[in-house]
């Protein structure tokens, strides 16, 4: 799997050199370009205890009626981003993927 | 309730099948005040159960449900729910599929990075919910014998992943989830494989260079100090074990050490 | 996993829950009750919210449960259910139980898993000899594995089972007969149920076995139709409580005195002010009926 075995010495001057910098900069972050701001959020519960409206009712019908994933277009965020290959997340792009019917 | 009609119990395999299955129609036996079935009323349970599960994952997985959009998620959900019924009653640990779902499901076929984006997302919600640990003390390792310091194994602290991509999931995550930031900006063609870390109480995201994600993924699959920065130099002759021991010391993705490996 | 030898209680607040008002605890409340520290009964969760291993939640409803007695409320056991009940979950309840010493703990009388499935609602039982002697199985063992007692919580229902045998009521009182349980009393719910089964809910709160009674929930719903166009209520909990539920409600409290009384809001959450709010309107009910004893004592 692997040619050598790195040189314990080599190990241990990382080691030494990793606990250094982290002692010498505790409040301080090591790897400035990594950090990424802290997102401190309180996310909800998810179980609950409600009942849904019944007149909106998602599950009330057939899937055709409730728009289908297999042929409705994603109408978000994405449709408007390129893929480096030069594909498009668009409808064109969508309906040649779909397979045959 | 007359009792000359000899009604057929109504079971519940059948209730649930029907709640699940609308082409069922309304089971016979469950009834209005008059008696007889009313699809109206049998709906709200239909409701109840498909709704409730499309907004548990889209609590879970919001960033997919804004690059997709409203409509079509709740869509796309339905027909994972259809396909992955929930077995637990517990929401958080519902939808671990969903990734793959994503990679599978033919018409997203343009959209290959969602499936990473999930996999962000699931490991997010995870690591929130993780079991409190103290992180790993860096002192710790100045007490062991620098030779055997390429044998040391380390735990993982249990609210610490790695997201491995090809694609810039946490740019992805940032702008869709925490609303920082534009879609414009998003550079498709950079990949951010990321390390996810909670040493508290705040889940962090750090974008991870290629080696130091290699290095991460060998550790915390049991592999020794030595083992896992050969590994982590195959993928990058450049890499530096100091930074990116820094790297995961100073991020407190570790819990502390496993045994050290025999002579 | 806990040591037996820990004290009996970390907690600054007493377990017990008092006979006032208190609300649902939602996470994005949890900052402003811990700073304002609002005058408040106590506070109830779903136990499925808090079984995950560790992390945000755990810490907030610690820091919650050092000031505020506790209710905790299962939503997804599935008394009801036809299987067996999940061990499991009943080891995560027992497990929350020892670890938070809920003045109360509650659980729903329906179903929502069959076999492997999940259903995520709380869904209607039959109500019939076969159901009734289940339900009483499964209470006996929570109880049981719980060490405690629960309170059984009346459904709110938008169909009946054609095979039932028996009324709610007497399903009730005979659980709470053969279980030794206590009831948890919704009076939402019974507005509910009863509108939708073409019931009246004051006979239905006038039979009512209070003496079981622990507990009370108030919560909003949301008016529909159904299909031939009767009235249909949805148990959404997504508004303020309706006029006829306080109506209801303050008729059980001069009736029966004071209880701890939850005000449930699950959807369409308000900011906590209008929450606390709601809370507030059900203790002048409360204070109401205490003044009018000590007239009629004194």
């Amino acid at each position: 799997m692997k040619n050598k075995a790195m040189s314990a010495a080599v190990v241990a001057g990382a080691v030494a050199t990793a606990i250094a910098g982290l002692s010498a900069t505790t409040s301080t972050p090591a790897h400035a370009q990594a950090k990424e701001k802290c997102y401190g959020v309180s996310l909800k519960g998810q179980n609950d205890c409600k009942a849904g409206p019944g007149t909106t009712c998602a599950g009330s019908s057939t899937v055709d009626y409730q728009g289908n994933a297999w042929t409705l277009v994603p109408k978000g965020t994405c449709v408007s981003m390129e893929l480096p290959d030069g594909r498009k997340g668009s409808l064109t792009e969508l309906s040649r993927d779909l397979p045959e019917a | 309730m007359a009792q000359v009609f000899s009604l057929p119990r109504l079971s519940a395999a059948d209730f649930g099948d029907a709640l699940i299955n609308p082409d069922l129609g309304t089971p016979e036996g469950a009834v209005g005040p008059d008696g007889f079935p009313d699809v109206q009323r049998f709906n709200v349970y239909r409701n109840n159960v498909i709704v409730s599960l499309c907004e548990a994952l889209g609590e879970t997985y919001p960033s997919v449900k804004a690059l997709l959009g409203e409509e079509y998620f709740a869509a796309l959900a339905r027909a994972f729910i259809a396909e992955h019924r929930p077995s637990n009653p517990v929401l958080i640990w519902y939808g671990e599929e969903f990734a793959s779902f994503l990679a599978a499901f033919p018409p997203l076929k343009a959209y290959p990075y969602l499936e990473d984006v999930a996999r962000l997302e699931w490991a997010w919600l995870q690591s929130y919910h993780a079991k409190d640990c103290e992180v790993f003390d860096p002192a710790a390792l100045a007490s062991i014998p620098p030779a055997d310091l390429g044998g040391v194994r380390f735990r993982r602290h249990p609210a610490t992943a790695i997201v491995a991509s090809e694609w810039p999931i946490w740019d992805l995550v940032r702008v869709n989830r925490f609303k920082d930031g534009e879609q414009s900006q998003i550079d498709l063609s950079v990949a951010q494989p990321v390390l996810i870390v909670r040493p508290e109480f705040d889940v962090d995201v750090r974008i991870l260079e290629p080696s130091h994600a290699a290095f991460g993924v060998a550790i915390f699959s049991g592999a020794s100090l030595g083992e896992a920065a050969e590994t982590a130099l195959e993928v990058d002759s450049g890499f530096t074990l100091a930074d990116c021991l820094s790297n995961f010391l100073s991020n407190g993705a570790l819990a502390g050490l496993q045994i050290k490996e025999p002579a | 996993m806990r040591s037996d030898k820990q004290p009996v209680s970390a907690f600054c607040t007493p377990a017990a829950v008092p006979r006032r008002p208190g609300a649902g605890l939602k996470a994005e409340h949890v900052a402003d009750i811990l700073q304002s520290r609002p005058d408040i009964g106590f506070f109830e969760v779903h136990a499925e919210n808090y079984m995950g291993a560790g992390g945000r939640p755990h810490q907030q409803l610690t820091a919650i449960r050092d000031v505020y007695p506790l209710s905790l409320h299962g939503v997804g056991l599935s008394i009801g259910g036809e299987s067996p009940l999940d061990k499991d979950h009943l080891g995560r309840l027992a497990e929350l139980n020892k670890r938070y010493e809920p003045g109360l703990f509650s659980e729903h009388l329906a179903w929502s898993t069959h076999e492997t499935t999940y259903y995520n609602d709380l869904l209607p039982v039959p109500y019939d000899q076969a159901t009734l002697t289940r339900v009483c199985d499964h209470i006996d063992e929570v109880q049981h594995v719980m060490g405690r007692q629960m309170l059984l919580e009346n459904p709110s229902t938008y169909i009946a089972y054609a095979q039932s045998t028996i009324s709610e009521l007497d399903f009730l009182k005979e659980i709470t007969r053969r279980t030794g349980c206590g009831l948890l009393l919704d009076v939402n719910n019974v507005y509910v149920s009863c509108t939708n089964q073409e019931q009246s809910p004051a006979a239905y709160l006038a039979e009512f076995p209070m003496q079981c009674v622990g507990e009370l929930h108030l919560g909003g719903h949301a008016p529909d139709i159904d299909e031939a166009g009767r009235p249909l209520l949805i148990d959404a909990h997504d508004r303020a409580v309706d006029d006829a539920v306080w109506a209801l409600y303050k008729n059980v409290i001069e009736m029966h005195g004071a209880l701890p009384t939850l005000i449930e809001w699950d959807n369409d959450v308000p900011a906590w002010p209008i929450l606390l709010r709601e809370a507030d309107a059900a203790q002048e009910i409360l204070i109401c009926a205490q003044d009018a004893d000590l007239k009629a004592v004194s």
